[in-house]
């Protein structure tokens, strides 16, 4: 076969491909159709994997197959981990993404350095900026989620002048790279800045705010492999990068919308620091809490059941004893439902694979939007490790830092439950009035134990 | 500009509005595998990578090409496996008893 026509199968299998990636997703909109979207990524990237096994270009394949072994075994324990841990796993493959786009970048700068137009060298330099950043910044946004660094925004006096200096000394590198490419020591200086801005982007950010965070980064690993297609002139690049770096993109906006911020709060706002002003209204504020066996019979005498769950219910391992719980109650013909808020656990969609996990039925799982309707109505509200989505601070109190955050209307319902370990502000620091309202029971002690003792209470979860 | 950068962005923009009307679709039920799907395409840079480490032009190209072989690969493989893990929990009605 000659060299030009076997170029033209390889790029029947790069199409082939993109139409598989774009059915991909398609399918992936429903539960019902989304594991034979999984199925066409699946086969799409194979074959283009093994059409570029085919490549005239390639002269050694001693490297490709030990890089392929290696990243197999690195790959699989990823997909392994516990789906408490896929928001720390989803941050690290974005640094994996993002360092690879950077590295194929610094590559093609070095094969190609002596004959790069202007207009090349700018896109590579914009590329592998961005995907320098992306990647120590999702390795910083992995190590606060695995809590080897503090979830708390680190912050100082001047920390945005700093980071921006920073930004721009990146981007003034790279124009000066533009005007004359040929400077094979100030690339790497580029690289080397563009890799601390990463670190200084993300540090400030604090755990709740992971999930904007997570979304961005996705976003940002995806725009760079677009912009790789542009310096590679590969179109399979391109369509991958722009469907990667759109669905990071609409899964930010979505995250911002749910906390009533911008993007630029998120990156800027430290977000998370203990408010001083909330001191106020220390008077004598009556707090009711009950025991696992009150609240045992007013779950059982209810009708209607909603369980608000948190990021508290993920660190406590207690979502299985929460579907026994749900068992048990449903088995007393009480109708349980669980309201997801979009920021609930630490990364988008978090919560829902928690409790489908622990084999709570998808459709008993509700937005926020399809719920909210519906407290009035309820019976029991009962808040597992949740706080400031449920916070009525939002929508009453202008002073509040939460005020225009959506939030869960649990105090509408007849009786709120909350599980709560003591009475100490949540992450945010934000005092919620919930707490203190006459039809809102505090229920003292871990998330795990107490779900358990109610559902002892209840007689067993599996009778 | 090159006539290689117009045609790529043309499939660019094209692209993302694809992305756009599809991912909106996407029930919120779903962005946890969403995410991890979409970064498993976004691993195709491994066919980049490939080329880089396969040329066997310097050393220095070489061992970043197979670096960046290995980071990609182990997103796709990592990727499309967690997300069938995920997607197979997502069960409606009552489960097994």
């Amino acid at each position: 076969m000659t060299t030009a026509a076997l170029q033209q199968y390889l790029d029947f299998a790069y199409i082939a491909a993109v139409v598989l990636f774009i059915l991909s997703l398609k399918w992936l909109s429903s539960p019902v159709s989304a594991r034979r979207g999984v199925l066409a990524g699946e086969i799409g990237a194979a074959l283009a994997v093994t059409a570029t096994l085919f490549n005239p270009e390639l002269v050694q394949y001693k490297w490709i197959v030990i890089a392929l072994i290696i990243g197999a075994g690195v790959g699989i324990p990823l997909g392994m981990v516990k789906m408490t841990a896929v928001p720390q796993r989803t941050a690290l493959s974005h640094a994996f993404g993002a360092a690879s786009a950077a590295m194929i970048g610094i590559a093609e700068y070095y094969v190609h350095t002596e004959h790069l137009t202007r207009f090349e060298m700018g896109e590579i330099a914009l590329e592998v900026i961005i995907g320098s950043l992306t990647f120590t910044g999702s390795l910083i946004a992995a190590g606060k989620l695995q809590e080897i660094l503090p979830q708390r925004p680190i912050v100082y006096r001047g920390q945005n002048i700093v980071s921006l200096s920073i930004l721009g000394a990146a981007l003034a590198l790279a124009i000066v790279l533009v005007i004359n490419p040929v400077q094979h020591l100030l690339f790497p200086v580029m690289v080397v800045v563009a890799l601390i801005f990463g670190v200084m982007l993300v540090t400030p950010i604090g755990g709740a705010d992971m999930p904007t965070v997570i979304s961005l980064l996705n976003s940002y690993a995806g725009f760079s492999a677009a912009l790789l297609g542009f310096v590679l002139n590969s179109k399979v690049l391109v369509v991958s990068g722009a469907l990667d770096g759109s669905s990071g993109f609409i899964l930010s906006v979505i995250m911002c919308k749910a906390m009533n911020r911008s993007f630029t709060n998120v990156m800027f706002g430290a977000f998370g620091q203990v408010q001083a002003s909330a001191e106020k209204g220390k008077e004598e504020r009556v707090v009711r809490s009950a025991s696992a066996e009150e609240a045992a019979s007013i779950l059982e005498a209810a009708t209607r059941v909603v369980v608000v769950p948190g990021y508290g219910m993920a660190v406590a391992q207690a979502q299985h004893k929460v579907r026994e719980l749900y068992d048990s109650l449903t088995k007393r013909g009480v109708d349980v439902r669980f309201a997801i808020h979009p920021v609930a656990g630490r990364m988008p969609g978090h919560m829902n694979v928690l409790l489908a996990e622990a084999d709570v039925p998808y459709d008993h799982l509700m937005e926020m939007d399809d719920i909210n309707g519906d407290f009035p109505q309820v019976d029991v509200a009962l808040v597992i490790g949740a706080n400031d989505v449920t916070n009525p601070a939002a929508k009453t109190d202008k002073s509040s830092p939460i005020y225009g955050m959506p939030v869960l209307d649990v105090e509408r319902s007849h009786t709120v439950m909350v599980i709560k370990r003591s009475m100490n502000p949540g992450f945010a620091g934000i005092d919620n009035p919930l707490y203190y309202m006459p039809n809102t029971l505090m229920l003292f002690g871990d998330a795990k134990a107490f779900v358990s003792n109610i559902v002892k209470e209840l007689g067993g979860g599996h009778g | 500009m090159p006539p290689d950068f117009i045609s790529n962005l043309y499939v660019f923009i094209l692209a993302g509005f694809v992305g756009f009307e599809l991912i909106k679709k996407v029930s919120p039920l779903l962005h946890t595998p969403l995410m991890s799907l979409t970064n498993a395409l976004d691993a195709i840079v491994v066919v980049a990578a490939i080329i880089i480490a396969g040329r066997h032009e310097t050393p220095l190209t070489t061992a970043l090409g197979a670096v960046a072989v290995a980071a990609s690969f182990s997103n796709m493989v990592g990727g499309f496996f967690i997300t069938d893990r995920m997607l197979r929990m997502f069960k409606t009605g009552r489960p097994k008893k």
